[in-house]
C-alpha cells in the first residue's frame, strides 16, 4: 500500500517537473523577454542590467534551475502589464473561477445524476435515447457558442440574464451551463453504467423479493452504491474545468483566472502565463493523483496490480 | 483535459422497438453522407459557391437568412456585417476545419503510433521514458499548452497544426502501447521473432495490421474535437487568421454584432455542431462494425 502511495506521488512530482520544463522552454522560444519590457531606446548599461536580474546571461538550464526554484518559493516574477507578483495575480483571480467551476460542476450532475439513472433503469426506452442525445450535443457545440446562443436568447432577446460580468447569482448561469454541458455525457454514461450493474446486484434483487418499492430501492440503494464511481472522478471533471475554462470565461467576460491568462497571452505578460498554466497542472495532477489514491483505497487490485 | 479521452458511448441499439432499429440504421448513412459533404465542399468549395467567400457587398450588410422576412435566395443564409455571403464562408470555411483536421489527425497519429509501438514493444528505458512524456504531456491542460504555443509561435494555419498535434499525440501513443503490450503476447509474434523477423517486419507485418482498426476508430472520433479545438483557437485570435476563413473565426467576428445578426451567431455554429455530432456517430459506428465482439451488444 505504502509503496503504491510513494510510486504514483513521485509519478506525479515528476509529471509537475516536466510540465515546468515544458513550460518554461516554449515561453523561451517566443524570445527575449527584455524586448517588450524596456523602450528601443533603453541604453545598453540597463538591457545588461535587466538581463542579468532575469538571469538571461545564464545557461539555459541554469535559467530553468532558477525558474524551478523560484517557482517552488511561490515566485513566478513580476507581471509586466499589472507590476505585481504574477502568482499572487493569479490567486486573486482564482476564486472566481473555483466558484464557477463548482457551479458548472454541480450543473452537469443534476443532468447527470438523474439521467444516468433513469437511462439504466428505462435501459432502452424513448428517454435512454434522449439522454444520450442531449448528452452528445453538449460534446458536439463548442462551450463558447453555446455561450453566445444562450446570451443573444436570455440576455439580447428575453432580457432575462446578464450577458457578461460576474457580481449577483445571476451572473454565473450562463457561463456554468456553458462550461457544464460538455461533461454531461461522460458522467451520465458513468452513473449508467454503474446503475445498470448495481442493479443486477443480488441485495437489489433482494429488495424485490421482499417487496421493497422499486423507487426506494433505485434511488437510495442502488444510488448511493452507483455513485462510488461518479464521485470519484468527480476531482478530474473539476480539475479539468479549471483548467479549461478560458474560453468561456473570455466569452462571459468573467473576471477569473482564465480570462487573466488569455489575456496576459495577447500582452505577452508571460510571468502571468507561466504561473496560471503551471499552476493549473499542478492542480490537474494532484486532482488525477487524489483519483488515483482513492481508487486504490478502495479496491485493493488496483494497487497490487502491476 | 482528461475528459476528452471520452469517446462516446456505443450507438449500437440494445434493445426496443422496430421502428428505432430503422432508424438507428440510418445513422451511419446519415453522418457518412455529412462528413462526405464536408469533403467535397472543401475540395470543390469554390467551384459550388454562386459568391466569392470574401466578396463585399454592403448593400447586402445584415441581410437575413432567405426564409426570414427580409431575406432572399441570393444569400440563402444571410450576410455578414459586411454584406458576406454566410453560406459562401461556410464552405470556404469547411477548407481549412478540415485540412487542419486531417494533417493534426495523421501528423498525430503517425507520430503516437511510432512512439507507441517502440514503448511497447521494446519496453525497459524507451518504455519509461515514452510514458513520462505522456504523462507529461496528459498533465497539463491541453487549452492551455496550445494557448502559449500558439502565442509564441506565430498565428495562422501551420501553428493550429503544430499545436493540435503537441496535444493530441499522446492519447494515440497510449493507445498504441497498450495494444502492441497485449499483441506482442500472442503466438505469431512470438514466432515470428524465432523465425528471425527483424522489428521493423514485426511492426510492419504482425503489429500494424491489428492496429488500424482501432486508430481508424479514434481518428474518426477525434476530427470534431480537433475542430472544435481549432474553432476554440480561432475564436480567441490564437487560430486562423483573417483574411483565411474558418468556423471559429467566423464565430469571433460575429460576436462583435451578436444583437443585429442571430444568423451569424447561428449559422457558422451549427456547421461546427454538425461536423461533430456526424464525427461522433461515425466513429462509433465504425468502432462497432470493426469490432465483431460489440456488434452483439
Amino acid at each position: 500500500m505504502a509503496s503504491y502511495f510513494a510510486r504514483r506521488v513521485f509519478q506525479g512530482l515528476l509529471s509537475i517537473v516536466g510540465a515546468s520544463l515544458v513550460i518554461f522552454l516554449i515561453t523561451r522560444l517566443s524570445g527575449d523577454p527584455v524586448v517588450l519590457m524596456l523602450p528601443p531606446e533603453a541604453p545598453e548599461e540597463v538591457v545588461r542590467q535587466v538581463r542579468e536580474s532575469l538571469r538571461l546571461d545564464l545557461p539555459i538550464w541554469e535559467q530553468y534551475l532558477g525558474f524551478a526554484w523560484d517557482a517552488l518559493h511561490g515566485d513566478f516574477g513580476r507581471s509586466y502589464r499589472w507590476q505585481m507578483p504574477a502568482l499572487d495575480l493569479i490567486l486573486e483571480r482564482l476564486p472566481a473561477t473555483l466558484y464557477l467551476s463548482v457551479v458548472a460542476l454541480a450543473f452537469s450532475m443534476v443532468i447527470a445524476v438523474p439521467f444516468g439513472v433513469l437511462s439504466a433503469v428505462y435501459r432502452g426506452s424513448w428517454f435512454d435515447r434522449f439522454a444520450k442525445g442531449f448528452a452528445m450535443l453538449g460534446q458536439a457545440m463548442p462551450n463558447f457558442w453555446i455561450g453566445l446562443l444562450m446570451i443573444m436568447l436570455f440576455s439580447v432577446k428575453l432580457g432575462w440574464l446578464p450577458a457578461f460580468g460576474a457580481g449577483t447569482p445571476a451572473h454565473v448561469i450562463m457561463p456554468a451551463i456553458a462550461l457544464g454541458w460538455y461533461p454531461v455525457a461522460a458522467q451520465t454514461r458513468i452513473v449508467r453504467s454503474a446503475m445498470l450493474d448495481v442493479l443486477d446486484s443480488d441485495y437489489i434483487r433482494m429488495g424485490r423479493s421482499v417487496g421493497a418499492p422499486e423507487r426506494v430501492l433505485v434511488w437510495k440503494y442502488a444510488l448511493r452504491n452507483a455513485a462510488i464511481p461518479l464521485v470519484t472522478m468527480q476531482g478530474v471533471y473539476f480539475a479539468a474545468m479549471l483548467g479549461g475554462s478560458f474560453v468561456v470565461e473570455v466569452v462571459f467576460a468573467w473576471p477569473g483566472m482564465g480570462r487573466t491568462v488569455v489575456e496576459a497571452l495577447f500582452s505577452r505578460d508571460f510571468p502571468v502565463v507561466q504561473a496560471g498554466v503551471l499552476f493549473s497542472a499542478v492542480v490537474f495532477v494532484a486532482a488525477n493523483l487524489l483519483v488515483d489514491l482513492s481508487y486504490g483505497f478502495i479496491d485493493p487490485r488496483i494497487r497490487h496490480g502491476r | 483535459m482528461a475528459v476528452e479521452a471520452d469517446v462516446p458511448a456505443a450507438t449500437a441499439v440494445r434493445a426496443g422497438g422496430r421502428r428505432f432499429r430503422v432508424l438507428a440504421a440510418g445513422i451511419p448513412y446519415l453522418s457518412g453522407g455529412l462528413l462526405l459533404l464536408l469533403i467535397v465542399a472543401a475540395v470543390f468549395g469554390d467551384a459550388l459557391t454562386p459568391h466569392d467567400p470574401t466578396l463585399l457587398n454592403l448593400r447586402a450588410a445584415f441581410m437575413p437568412p432567405a426564409w426570414v422576412e427580409g431575406g432572399s435566395w441570393a444569400h440563402p443564409l444571410g450576410a455578414d456585417n459586411l454584406g458576406r455571403d454566410i453560406l459562401a464562408r461556410i464552405i470556404s470555411g469547411a477548407r481549412v476545419s478540415l485540412v487542419v483536421a486531417l494533417w493534426a489527425i495523421v501528423l498525430s497519429g503517425g507520430i503516437g503510433a511510432l512512439v507507441g509501438m517502440i514503448a511497447g514493444y521494446f519496453g525497459g528505458w524507451a518504455d519509461v521514458i515514452i510514458m513520462r512524456l505522456v504523462d507529461i504531456q496528459m498533465s497539463i491542460p491541453s487549452l492551455a499548452l496550445a494557448l502559449i504555443l500558439a502565442a509564441v509561435l506565430d498565428p495562422g494555419l501551420d501553428t493550429v497544426i503544430i499545436v493540435i498535434v503537441v496535444s493530441y499525440w499522446a492519447w494515440y501513443a497510449r493507445l498504441v502501447r497498450s495494444e502492441v503490450l497485449s499483441l506482442k503476447e500472442r503466438d505469431y509474434v512470438a514466432l515470428a521473432k524465432v523465425a528471425g523477423c527483424g522489428p521493423f517486419t514485426i511492426f510492419h507485418r504482425h503489429l500494424a495490421p491489428n492496429i488500424v482498426n482501432t486508430m481508424l476508430v479514434l481518428a474518426t472520433l477525434q476530427i470534431g474535437q480537433v475542430i472544435i479545438f481549432e474553432a476554440s483557437l480561432s475564436f480567441l485570435g490564437l487560430g486562423v487568421q483573417s483574411p483565411d476563413i474558418s468556423w471559429g473565426l467566423m464565430l469571433a467576428d460575429a460576436r462583435g454584432y451578436i444583437t443585429n445578426a442571430w444568423w451569424a451567431i447561428t449559422m457558422p455554429g451549427v456547421a461546427i455542431m454538425l461536423t461533430c455530432l456526424s464525427s461522433n456517430l461515425f466513429g462509433d459506428w465504425l468502432r462497432d462494425a470493426l469490432d465483431p465482439r460489440r456488434r452483439q451488444l
